[in-house]
């Protein structure tokens, strides 16, 4: 007679919680956390003596307290009695700016050096290396630095524009002349664009708290309108393709139903352009863009592509070449092979690289301090952390901030990344 | 009707040469520059550019001076020599200044030493590099951090020493405990006898040493520190400590354990959602509040610590990239094994995921180095930013702009590209796949 009989139960002893693989990782995790919360409560101690023997206090108050002192990019309203809470959130704001323009120029930038690096011509190729190369091994502060100089030194004075009657009478011309159609002029202290204007806009919509400019919510409402309409119909055009074989000619419809709307819109509201004008000893008018954002948006960006490059170089070249010849086989054009075939796969491998480049270039913005862009860093983590002596809040304050951009993109990154992923079972 | 008698050749025709647009020059240039309106467009466009940055760039590049004691009388010999309004670069500040851009303010009388110390750091990372070398070299590697320290940062000798000891107490105390407890418990009885050595015994056993045997050097202060001289110490230490600590989080981040995992995630989320700014500025600012009241210690022992973290917290990304690309079957293969969890990583699983992150690795490396000139903005000496200032502030150099620039960014650039050729020599050793 068989009977099943249990493995005989070591009695439990003291060395088991070492040796034992079932309790080992309970032992290790208690130490651990031991240890983890002595270091923390060493930390927090050590923080309460320190702030007591400095006679500081820790708390947050200081942000509603009038700031005094001014900025000098705002891209909403500010003024030296706002709060330090408002000019954190004005250098927010700025560090916003600089990361999405310089993301948007380093893509197109990037993706244009990645793609000519493997053109077969042997002259663009070997110049985009010799980009590629320079631009990853030197540091961005250079760049930065470099960019800043070559403003500042190498641009003419505003009184290098002014035309006197004395030169008239002689028929010279003067210095220096704007450039593009003479609407933008690039002086030693600034670049001055042409600004957009309506004639006839709307109140600004005052919401609880918040204040917006409605005459850009209404032309970006238009603008999503017709974009959706436009998807509408190449969703309609798919559908006739499928069922008859034919697709309805479409792209008249959607150059309609994206500016016409717009293009009306515009031209109710009066839209027009405020070009810059030299007055006394300035240009006024327009908008006046910083040196300092100039130098470091296109500094990180340029340094930026350089990296994207070789992500979409080395993204292109793991598609194998049998897809495109399978493409080709099939009777696909190149235009169509690029976008059907290629890109979609070649997406796949560029976009997890291509999203911590993306977030390098965010945290790069806080560079802003190497040519005194009011980011941040300079808002909250300059000016007013020496203002009001309150380091541990406000540089607590700052890396909170910079910490929830950072997981935002990447976070938003990856659900696009699962929506272009190769869907598997 | 007369005979008929066909043409026949007896000898073969010598083979014609191809056309001219077929061959040499001009195929080679048909066909990889002017192969289509487009790569025509390229090439024009390519040229174009080349020809601008040469007649920009090329004057003043051939212009240059390097011998005068200013930025004016530099200027007056451009003018005399190559005509009024001629631009050339006055190289000049470079051989007047270059030992602060290597140097910082280093008293100059001491140079051998960084030097000496930069010399050895060769001979130490040697046998890392090449495995060709003698393993008896590895010994001077050991030593050499402590040798570095008193070299650069002169004091008494016996405070390294007596610091390495500590290293000393932990492999004694291992030996001695290993037989009875095992490894876990006698590593930790190791480190808390070398922590025990360096807080209590640490200070009078070097003032014991130091007075039955001094042996000196000038000490330098850390302020004294800049050029490259401040970023290779921070680089090549930040380097070298970083690759075991990133090893480590990256394994801690794939442990089974909860805890162990989520503080590594927790460690790598964090230092990599900030910039690398805000943590030079806590070394700066905030270190003096995290730590005992009265404390206070060099900044650039600060600096090297915070960017430690930051080159770590990377390192175990890149890491564990490799982890998840090694197959499961080697995981699996180990285990049937009957290796342990820490021979199973040491024999069969970190030789192969760091060989598959070396690329990743090296160039993790090669953004720590660039990034330490971003010390300049906690008041030290970078070569960059910090030394050029420091040169344009002297009458003599005042309103130069593109020289300093010019000269730290190339020293930069050979250091970094040939780092990463390194790296892709490294990589085509390493190669054992035969795809």
């Amino acid at each position: 007679m068989a009977f099943v009989q249990e493995p005989p139960k070591d009695a439990f002893r003291l060395g088991m919680l070492i040796y034992d693989t079932r309790y080992r990782s309970i032992t290790i995790q208690v130490v651990v956390l031991v240890l983890f919360l002595l270091f923390l409560s060493w930390l927090v101690n050590n923080t309460i003596a320190n702030l007591a023997l400095k006679d500081r206090t820790f708390d947050f108050a200081f942000l509603f307290a009038r700031s005094g002192y001014d900025i000098n990019q705002t891209l909403v309203d500010y003024t030296n009695d706002s709060s330090h809470l408002r000019a954190a959130y004005i250098g927010l704001l700025n560090t916003l700016l600089s990361a999405l323009i310089g993301c948007a120029l380093a893509t197109v930038l990037g993706v244009t050096v990645g793609v000519l690096r493997l053109s077969r011509n042997w002259l663009i190729s070997r110049l985009m290396t010799v980009y590629v190369e320079i631009f990853r091994n030197v540091p961005v502060l250079l760049w930065i630095l470099l960019g800043a100089a070559i403003l500042s030194e190498a641009t003419p004075a505003p009184a290098d524009y002014r035309v006197t009657e004395a030169m008239q009478a002689a028929g010279e011309a003067p210095k220096a002349s704007m450039v593009l159609f003479d609407s933008v002029a690039i002086t030693t202290r600034g670049i001055n664009i042409p600004a957009p204007m309506v004639e006839h806009g709307l109140p600004r919509l005052e919401l609880p708290g918040i204040s917006l400019n409605s005459n850009l919510l209404v032309f970006f409402l238009v603008l999503g309108a017709g974009l959706y309409a436009d998807h509408r119909i190449r969703a309609h055009a798919r559908r006739v393709q499928e069922a008859t074989g034919l697709r309805p000619v479409t792209w008249w419809k959607s150059l309609a139903v994206i500016f016409v709307p717009t293009i009306g819109l515009l031209m109710l509201m009066g839209f027009h352009l405020d070009y810059p004008v030299l007055k006394k000893f300035n240009f006024t008018g327009g908008i006046e863009v910083l040196h300092s954002f100039t130098a470091l948006t296109f500094a990180l960006a340029v340094y930026t592509a350089a990296f994207i490059a070789e992500i979409v170089r080395a993204g292109i070249l793991a598609i194998s070449r049998g897809q495109s010849e399978a493409a080709f086989a099939l009777g696909l054009r190149p235009g169509r092979t690029m976008s059907l075939v290629i890109l979609p796969q070649a997406l796949r491998v560029i976009i997890p690289p291509l999203i911590s480049q993306y977030l390098n270039l965010t945290k790069n913005t806080s560079l802003a301090i190497a040519v005194s862009y009011m980011d941040l860093r300079g808002t909250l983590g300059g000016v007013t952390l020496n203002q009001t002596g309150k380091e541990l809040e406000c540089m607590l304050l700052m890396m909170g901030i910079y910490l929830t951009i950072s997981l935002t993109i990447s976070s938003l990154m990856n659900l696009f990344n699962r929506a272009v992923k190769l869907k598997e079972r | 009707m007369g005979e008929f008698t066909p043409f026949v050749r007896t000898e073969m025709l010598a083979p014609q040469a191809p056309p001219v647009s077929q061959r040499g020059a001009i195929r080679w240039l048909r066909e990889n520059l002017f192969s289509g309106p487009l790569n025509t467009v390229l090439t024009l466009l390519g040229l174009a550019a080349l020809l601008w940055v040469v007649s920009h760039l090329g004057p003043w590049l051939l212009h240059s001076v390097w011998n005068a004691n200013s930025l004016t009388e530099c200027r007056e010999i451009i003018a005399a020599t190559w005509g009024e309004g001629a631009s050339g670069a006055c190289w000049a500040m470079v051989r007047d200044r270059w030992h602060q851009y290597l140097f910082g303010f280093y008293p100059s009388p001491l140079y051998w030493r960084p030097t000496l110390a930069f010399a050895l750091l060769f001979v130490a990372i040697a046998p890392v590099l090449y495995s060709q070398l003698p393993r008896k070299l590895l010994l001077l590697t050991a030593v050499y951090p402590a040798l570095t320290f008193w070299l650069l940062w002169g004091g008494s000798i016996w405070v390294p020493v007596v610091a390495m000891m500590g290293f000393g107490v932990f492999a004694v105390v291992f030996r001695l405990a290993q037989p009875r407890f095992g490894v876990p418990v006698s590593a930790g009885l190791g480190a808390v006898a070398t922590s025990l050595w360096w807080m209590f015994a640490q200070a009078p056993v070097a003032a014991v040493l130091q007075s039955i045997a001094p042996v000196t050097l000038t000490s330098v202060d850390s302020d004294q520190f800049g050029g490259f001289l401040l970023s290779v110490v921070i680089g090549v230490t930040a380097i070298s400590a970083s690759l075991p600590m990133g090893i480590l989080l990256a394994l801690g981040r794939k442990s089974d354990m909860l805890l162990v995992r989520t503080l590594s995630v927790g460690f790598i989320e964090f230092i990599r959602g900030v910039p690398l700014i805000t943590l030079l500025f806590t070394a700066s600012l905030l270190l003096q509040y995290f730590l005992p009241p009265g404390s206070d210690f060099d900044i650039i022992l600060r600096v090297i610590i915070l960017v430690t973290f930051f080159a770590a917290a990377y390192i175990a990304e890149v890491i564990r990239g490799g982890l998840a690309a090694l197959p499961r079957g080697q995981y699996e293969a180990a285990d049937a094994l009957g290796l342990d969890y820490w021979q199973a990583q040491r024999l069969i699983i970190m030789p192969q995921a760091l060989k598959i992150s070396i690329p990743g690795i090296v160039s993790s490396f090669i953004g720590l180095f660039k990034d330490t000139t971003l010390v300049a903005f906690v008041g030290l000496n970078d070569p960059l930013k910090g030394i050029t200032q420091i040169v344009r502030a002297d009458i003599n150099w005042k309103g130069i702009y593109w020289e300093p620039y010019l000269f730290a960014g190339s020293i930069f650039f050979l250091i970094c590209f040939g780092m990463s050729r390194y790296s892709m020599w490294l990589e085509r050793k390493l190669k054992t796949d035969h795809r």
